[in-house]
């Protein structure tokens, strides 16, 4: 450890969240470091350390402990997300896709029936969730979205096709969207909490990708599926504005992902540095390799702040666009961050023996999913020029 | 984490914000073309409580804190930078280290009337051949009975046409480099002291700047600030803290380029609608109000930091280099916006774009801020 994250980070984590991030930190690396480097070559999902983090309690650690969450606030969040992603993004994102993008969406939206039927269940720990929001037709342009759904007697029957679902092959729920209404644009657009068995409901084969390879992205393939008319979240025709208030918090959590990256390709950087000697000396000592190193530390800390700040003002009427610019630009920071880093690491850095060619596949999505840097972009504008 | 703004904080940016606009504006643009030094301005801050923000309130100051030091800084730069750094200098280059390193006749002589905004302060380090390397000092300072005799040239002093007192380093014995160096409190009419005339500069062109040069100037013992030899510890330490100013200065500036550019593109229409309608200028606001906030958060971290008595001298270098070079982006982008218009000094932005380059240059030039944090992250931990 190089870089004391909290000594750089200044403006005080409280006592306990500070315990929670050592807590987090430990487990990390003594439960997930080991083997990150095969899961991420075999492509393997890893069940059980999901498993052991739920035991934990961070699967629905947000969520009201009336229903067995851990009752912990978006800053929490962000910690955890953040150590996590420091050392193994692929688990980060499975856990921040449970928590944010699926508790959070039935819990802010759902109804007393619904969430007393599903959350105890997502807060068991035992248990994933998704979101099914993309289709192969519709990425950034959420409202064009072709799934439908209508009701028949007692049950909603959904059709279509979902894209890149994280989870997907693991999760017990997905928060999905489909259209009740053809004519209305996306005014048209209801949420739905749709079952993994729910029949007619199938997961395609799991996609490869360029990184977070020990994470699951799956097609959902909705045909003919049955869920109970009590599992429409909001009212019918509410799905979009579900589904974007569910980005601006779920944003959070990839900024933080971001900075976990950033901060492990920053100690990967500067471990390198202080051990590698070419022309005599330490390649430390080059001020080359130093300036870059400050600059990469300096892009870390401004991250780190956004992403806290945009958490710890949540509940404000800024909420959306600190968000927005925290997700913009911490993902827009760690990926040149893993450039730099791999750089300082030259040949050596481009050999998969090396931590930091993984990080540099891996942050590379940061920029896309959870809404791309061109989406955040249009978020922070319609904000400033209200 | 926790930064947030207290009741007393809020009622000073809004209070600061005001005077800004009222008596600050009307007459940025003129003294920016004509050099014309604040002094104005200054008086009326003084007594505002605005010269010595940071200052315990039983040596003349506000009895505030560094955050409140900080948004004092940056709502005075958002209207006119070179007030901005008028005040930057007096706060964090004179009457800071004063109060660290002074003896209780020198915080009752020189701080007291320092921060009420009666007397103005100047820094003089740079010299010559010792910039961004200030042990290369060659102003001495040779000991005769109770006095020092003091010769040298000093430049690019801030404040130095019109302070009544200079804080000078000079050095007791050559031979030691920075070990010699050693800090004086010297009265600008002081035999021997004389300055140079206004030096037009690219941008914060009122901030009167110019060269000091000291010929056989007697000083007594009891003006040396702190002990012989400590000057490069008094001058380090101070700038540490003057960072945090400078960051805050160009959060200023960037602050105020950012909104007159998003207020231009709302009103200007091109192919028959306002450009802010199109998506290439909506991108470059939202950048510029990302980089902005992360500087400003930056800053008021490195605030938080010296506050609470905590290490600060990396986060105040992360925070100038950011906020330095994020004002030099945002500041360009609000010139592009504008177009034409945006070249010409009738519009304000022309201004905050050559106002923000000094901010990369003085009180440490980015590149001596990369050298502070590289030495924390790879040296030290």
């Amino acid at each position: 450890m190089t870089v004391d994250s909290d000594a750089v980070a200044g403006p005080r984590l409280k006592e306990e969240q500070a315990l929670l991030r050592d807590e987090v930190r430990r487990f990390a690396e003594e439960r997930i470091r080991p083997g990150v480097g095969e899961r991420d070559r075999e492509h393997r999902f890893p069940t059980e350390i999901l498993r052991e983090l739920g035991a934990m309690g961070l699967i629905g650690m947000m969520v009201d402990e009336a229903y067995g969450g851990g009752g912990l606030d978006s800053l929490a969040n962000v910690i955890v997300i953040e150590e996590i992603a420091r050392v193994c993004p692929s688990i980060a994102v499975s856990l921040s896709v449970t928590n944010s993008v699926c508790c959070w969406p039935i819990e802010a939206f759902g109804s007393d029936e619904l969430k007393g039927r599903v959350l105890p269940i997502l807060t068991s720990g035992e248990v994933l969730g998704g979101f099914a929001l993309t289709e192969p037709g519709s990425g950034s342009d959420a409202g064009g979205l072709k799934t439908t759904a209508h009701s028949e007697g007692e049950e909603w029957v959904l059709n279509g096709e979902k894209a890149w679902i994280t989870n997907a092959g693991a999760a017990r729920f997905f928060v999905t969207f489909a259209r009740t209404d053809q004519a209305s644009g996306k005014r048209g657009i209801s949420a739905f909490v749709v079952p993994a068995e729910a029949p007619g409901l199938s997961v395609g084969p799991a996609e490869e990708k360029l990184g977070l390879r020990a994470s699951l992205t799956a097609p959902v393939i909705l045909d003919q599926c049955r869920i109970p008319r009590g599992n429409l979240l909001g009212g019918e025709g509410q799905g979009f504005k579900i589904a974007l208030a569910t980005l601006d918090h779920s944003r959070l959590g990839i900024a933080a992902q971001a900075v976990g990256i950033h901060q492990r390709a920053l100690e990967l950087a500067v471990d390198y540095a202080r051990q590698r000697e070419q022309f005599g000396k330490l390649i430390a000592e080059f001020q080359a390799v130093r300036f870059a190193i400050a600059e990469m530390a300096t892009q870390l800390e401004a991250a780190r702040c956004l992403t806290r700040a945009a958490a710890f003002a949540e509940k404000t009427k800024q909420a959306g666009r600190l968000a927005a610019q925290a997700k913009l630009f911490a993902s827009e920071a760690a990926n040149q961050a893993c450039w730099d880093s791999l750089q300082i690491h030259g040949g050596n850095g481009f050999s998969d023996e090396y931590e930091i060619s993984r990080l540099y596949r891996d942050v590379r999505v940061t920029t896309i999913y959870e809404g791309t840097s061109e989406m955040q972009r249009l978020v922070i504008a319609r904000h400033l020029l209200q | 984490m926790r930064i947030e703004l207290n009741e007393e904080q809020k009622l000073l940016r809004d209070s600061v914000r005001e005077f800004a606009e009222e008596e600050v504006r009307p007459r940025a643009k003129e003294i920016d073309q004509s050099g014309e030094f604040p002094r104005q301005f200054y008086q009326q801050a003084g007594e505002l409580g605005l010269a010595g923000v940071a200052v315990p309130e039983e040596y003349g100051g506000a009895g505030m804190d560094t955050l409140a030091y900080c948004l004092v800084i940056e709502e005075v730069s958002r209207v006119c930078a070179s007030s901005g750094v008028v005040l930057s200098v007096n706060n964090s280059l004179v009457c800071d280290p004063l109060l660290k390193f002074g003896s209780e006749e020198q915080k009752r002589d020189y701080l007291t009337p320092l921060a009420r905004g009666q007397l103005l302060g100047c820094f003089a380090l740079t010299e010559p051949e010792a910039g961004s390397d200030p042990a290369a000092i060659r102003s001495t300072a040779v000991r005769d009975g109770d006095e020092y005799i003091i010769n040298g040239n000093k430049l690019f002093i801030t404040n130095g046409t019109d302070a009544d007192i200079a804080l000078v380093f000079a050095s007791v014995d050559l031979e030691k480099r920075h070990q010699g160096i050693t800090a004086f409190v010297v009265p600008a009419d002081t035999p021997g002291y004389s300055r140079g005339g206004h030096e037009y500069k690219l941008g914060v062109n009122a901030s009167g700047t110019t060269e000091l040069a000291f010929e056989d100037m007697r000083v007594p013992v009891e003006q040396r600030l702190g002990e012989e030899g400590e000057g490069f510890k008094v001058a380090m330490s101070t700038l540490d803290a003057g960072r945090v100013g400078i960051a805050a200065q160009a959060v200023g500036i960037a602050q105020g380029a950012f909104e007159e550019a998003l207020a231009y593109s709302q009103e200007r229409q091109q192919f028959g609608k306002p450009i802010a309608e199109f998506q290439a200028i909506q991108f470059y606001l939202a950048d510029m109000s990302t980089e902005l906030d992360a500087a400003r958060l930056l800053a008021w971290k490195a605030a938080w930091a010296k506050e609470h008595k905590k290490r600060f001298s990396l986060e105040a270098a992360q925070a100038k280099l950011f906020a330095s070079e994020m004002a030099q982006r945002v500041t360009n982008k609000a010139l592009q916006i504008h177009g034409g218009y945006g070249y010409i000094r009738e519009y304000n932005v022309e201004r905050f774009f050559r106002d923000a380059r000094i901010t990369e240059i003085y009180e440490g030039t980015s590149e001596i801020q990369k050298m502070v944090i590289s030495s924390w992250v790879l040296d030290r931990s």
